[in-house]
């Protein structure tokens, strides 16, 4: 066991854990933050997706060790009112099926929309080709970025 | 408007005991707490009538509707709820919906599978709206002392025209909520509809963009330990023994056992490889994820361990020699073979998939020696309950069985193996657990969709009329063939077989079963058969359906030709069929299953020698349409998850070990090998309500397959179909 303290959505927090214990499940079991999910525990499918001085990582293969000063931003904390331009996007292009991996999903636009803010329909594929979806909301997803982009040119 | 008896379906409207609203859902606090605060009432309600068991109404007027059903991502806690407020006849925005949790006493099919919630709850919950609404207006017209003949409603609000008089819902509901329900109700007629038939969003979708706690994997509780289990790594082995000291000293780790999960009276839900586990209960996920890593187990042989060649020849053999009996015989099938001017014989073949629903299995489990809660994502509640009772030796009324929000089911969570593992554990420990897997864990574990081989063979007279047809399909553990669907009532002369090779590898229902491999099949097969014909895909396909309006062959015939007919006539109008559009390459295909017709036109373009899905055109059949939003949104997932299976998918065996254990050695298919576009045609009929969340994935196999075929020249048998050469995307 060792003491962090990290700075989660404008939080600091101080934890103790084991060093090698990963950023998604210092958030889901210590800080009961779950809107980050679980998916494949090997940065493979992008469900734990966050956000780690605005560029978005993988929770499940980032140590809290590595964590450091930075900032960490969550689903729960990527707006106050749930009104980030992605998010009333994706209510408008009714995006979710299950509804699992899309936490991820928008946070990872979301760090492609910061760096890129008008992105191409094949920068777009790009830089999601690593978020899985297994209900297939593909389509929707694209789309759902492609008037966030406009929304907040 | 329609008469519904309401005897029939009384237990629907068996009074909720408790008084006031919030005692359905004990122990699931947590959920009513990220409610969204009621929207366009203005204030926030005080008390809570229970009308029936679907409906709740506030002093306010806001309504809560539970949704009885359990939620994998076909969008039935919207659709099923859209119902209910049709026939109540309020204003959606009024509406907050929860889930209903098991109840049999109340509510009756608590299932998701097989695409029936909407089919099943067209009726019923309809009727629960309408008597609902039938009492508070009942409640009003003796309140003013007026006949309730003369009460109208809309939008929650009831008035009295001639004296000028109006309440709203929540005004009367206190005096409704004791009120007997009639025995005669009546629904509305389909042409009054205001919330049947218009795009609503997803109840949840505010709660899932802002990563509220919905799915199993967020449930929480006092106390509550986490629980991982290892399983045997091979088909065919079993547990020999291990050493707990190893890991129990690690930090956080409470308990190291082994524990056996089978119910000793097994239901068709328990399938399951591994009954018995070695369990590993901590404080927290990452401490026993490492003791989980750490433990060796030793492992020793139980029965044989298989291999995917082993598989690949017992299938070939099995095509190769007749079925005891057919499962369908018309005319003389070997006779029209013998005098035919063309033979087509064509093999098809499909490997084991996993359902990887990107929530992993889990399960919450608090068994103490009276009673146990077990909430999670479960599809099959009530089998849940029962095989828990008969595992936990607790009687099934002291089983309290709670549905979560579950990240996709896909058939999997029709098995509930996992809700027993979680119950055992916790009542081993004697404390509340939450069972979670890994992704390997998942992955591994079985109750796969079965590996397929069909041999289809086709006979053309010298007119090139099809005048035999011969089907023999075989999988593991279970045929792919449904005996009496199409080409079957077409044709003067067939015969279909199916046949089943055993295999200790568990397998199970996968979105569509059977389906999921037989439409890719049989719709290349018809296009290649058509193409040999000299015949338009289309065309020959309508053929064969007039034939089978006309003078159907048989009378066992499961589909209906017209409704059939129907969407290939429309995609082939809406899509522009037989237009040349240069660079573009199409594939057709259509196909019947879980009461749904679907037909699609696939676009294909070669990018750098590589074919693009550019744009699906899909016609559907369901009938009445209840939301098209979430109609559209299951159609094109379905197809998006038909060619990413079709395509990458695909389990392997090696001496009873699956090849592939997480997403880095199995295809998912991703964001940008989905299709460019898609476009949805809905028949207009007026039927009532079917199923959306399967059928449109099978026919997309063989669009797919169709249309690579016009783009590169080789038709495609084997799934998955990207080998080297090719890559969709
Ligand atoms: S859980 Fe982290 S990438 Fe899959
Ligand atoms: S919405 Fe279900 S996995 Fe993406």
């Amino acid at each position: 066991m060792a003491t962090f303290n990290i700075k989660v959505n404008g939080q600091a927090h101080q934890i103790d854990v084991e060093p090698d214990t990963p950023l998604l499940w210092v958030l889901r079991d210590h800080l009961d933050m779950v809107g980050t999910k679980f998916g494949c525990g090997i940065a493979q499918c992008g469900a734990c997706t966050v956000h780690l001085n605005g560029i978005a990582v993988r929770s499940c293969s980032l140590p809290i060790s590595n964590v450091g000063e930075s900032e960490v931003v969550t689903i729960e904390g990527l707006s106050e009112k749930a009104d980030h331009a992605l998010q009333t996007a994706w209510l408008e292009h009714d995006v979710p099926q299950c509804g699992y991996c899309q936490a991820g999903q928008i946070m990872n636009a979301a760090a492609l929309l910061s760096r890129n803010p008008n992105p191409s329909d094949k920068e777009i594929e790009t830089a999601m080709d690593g978020n899985l979806c297994r209900c297939g909301t593909y389509i929707r997803i694209k789309a759902a970025i492609k008037t966030a982009a406009q929304q907040m040119s | 408007m329609t008469l519904i008896r309401t005897k029939h379906n009384r237990r629907s409207f068996l009074k909720i005991s408790s008084a006031a609203g919030g005692g359905m859902l004990i122990g699931f606090n947590w959920l009513v707490a990220c409610q969204p605060a009621s929207k366009e009432v203005a204030n926030v309600p005080k008390e809570w009538f229970d009308i029936n068991a679907y409906i709740k109404i506030a002093d306010t007027g806001l309504v809560t509707i539970y949704s009885p059903n359990p939620e994998i991502g076909q969008n039935v806690k919207t659709s099923m709820p859209m119902l209910v407020a049709e026939e109540l006849d309020v204003d959606w925005k009024n509406v907050v919906v929860e889930q209903g949790h098991l109840n049999t006493q109340k509510y009756s099919r608590q299932i998701a599978g097989g695409s029936q919630s909407i089919r099943h709850g067209w009726q019923s919950l309809r009727m629960a709206g309408a008597s609902a609404r039938r009492v508070l207006m009942e409640a009003a017209a003796s309140q003013w002392q007026v006949p309730v003949s003369e009460l109208t409603t809309e939008n929650g609000i009831i008035s009295h025209k001639n004296s000028d008089k109006s309440v709203h819902y929540g005004e009367v509901a206190t005096a409704a909520a004791s009120l007997e329900v009639p025995e005669n109700i009546e629904l509305k007629d389909p042409k009054d509809f205001k919330i049947i038939g218009k795009a609503t969003k997803n109840v949840d979708g505010s709660k899932i963009i802002t990563g509220k706690p919905l799915f199993g994997l967020d449930y929480k509780k006092e106390g509550m330990k986490i629980a991982m289990i290892i399983h045997p790594p091979a088909f065919g082995m079993k547990i020999k023994g291990f050493d707990a000291s190893s890991v129990k000293s690690m930090p956080g780790i409470l308990d190291v056992f082994k524990v056996q999960t089978a119910p000793a009276e097994k239901q068709w839900s328990d399938t399951n490889a591994f009954p018995e586990l070695v369990a590993i209960v901590g404080e927290t996920t990452w401490q026993v994820m490492k003791a989980k890593k750490a433990l060796e187990v030793d492992w020793e042989l139980e029965s044989t361990l298989e291999s995917s060649e082993g598989h690949n020849l017992a299938l070939d053999k099995a095509l190769n020699s007749p079925a005891e009996k057919p499962a369908r015989l018309d005319g003389d099938p070997d006779k029209a073979f013998k005098n035919a001017a063309k033979v087509i014989e064509k093999v098809y073949s499909a490997p084991f998939l996993p359902h990887n629903t990107m929530e992993p299995m889990n399960f919450f489990a608090d068994v103490t020696g009276e009673n146990a809660e077990l909430t999670g994502p479960i599809q099959t509640p009530e089998s849940l309950r029962k095989s828990a009772s008969d595992l936990l030796g607790l009687p099934e009324d002291k089983i309290n069985v709670n549905m979560t929000r579950m990240g996709g089911g896909f058939g999997r969570r029709l098995y509930g193996n996992f809700g027993l593992e979680a119950a055992a554990i916790s009542k081993h420990v004697n404390a509340p657990v939450k069972l979670i897997y890994t992704r390997e864990d998942d992955m591994t574990q079985g109750t796969y969709r079965p590996a397929y081989k069909i041999k289809y063979s086709a006979a053309l007279d010298e007119n090139n009329e099809l005048i035999g047809f011969k089907l023999r399909g075989v999988g593991m553990n279970e045929g792919p063939i449904f005996a009496n669907r199409f080409p079957a009532g077409t044709v003067p002369h067939y015969l279909a077989e199916n046949k089943s090779v055993d295999s200790n590898i568990s397998t199970g229902a996968w979105r569509a079963p059977r389906s999921n491999f037989i439409a890719g099949a049989e719709q290349s097969f018809i296009d290649e058969v058509a193409e040999a014909a000299g015949k338009d895909p289309i065309d020959f396909r309508l053929e064969l359906f007039e034939k089978a309006i006309k003078n159907p062959v048989g009378e066992k015939n499961d589909y209906d030709p017209e409704r059939y007919a129907g969407v290939l006539k429309l995609i082939k109008e809406k899509a522009g069929w037989g237009k040349d559009m240069p660079g573009i390459h199409r594939g057709v295909s259509a196909y019947y299953c879980h009461n749904s017709y679907v037909a699609q036109v696939v676009d294909i373009a070669l990018e750098n020698g590589q074919p693009k899905v550019k744009k699906i055109w899909c016609a559907v059949d369901c009938g009445i349409v209840v939301n098209p939003e979430g109609a559209i949104n299951q159609i094109e997932g379905g197809m998006v998850d038909g060619i990413g299976h079709g395509m990458y998918g695909g389990i392997t065996f090696k001496d009873g070990v699956a090849d592939q254990s997480n997403f880095n050695k199995y295809s998912l298919i991703r964001n940008s090998q989905a299709p460019e576009a898609v476009e949805v045609f809905f028949v207009d009929n007026g039927i009532d309500p079917t199923g959306l969340g399967e059928p449109s994935l099978p026919p997309i196999i063989a669009a797919l397959a169709n249309s690579m075929y016009k783009a590169t020249g080789k038709r495609l048998y084997k799934q998955p179909f990207a080998q080297k050469d090719i890559v969709v995307g």
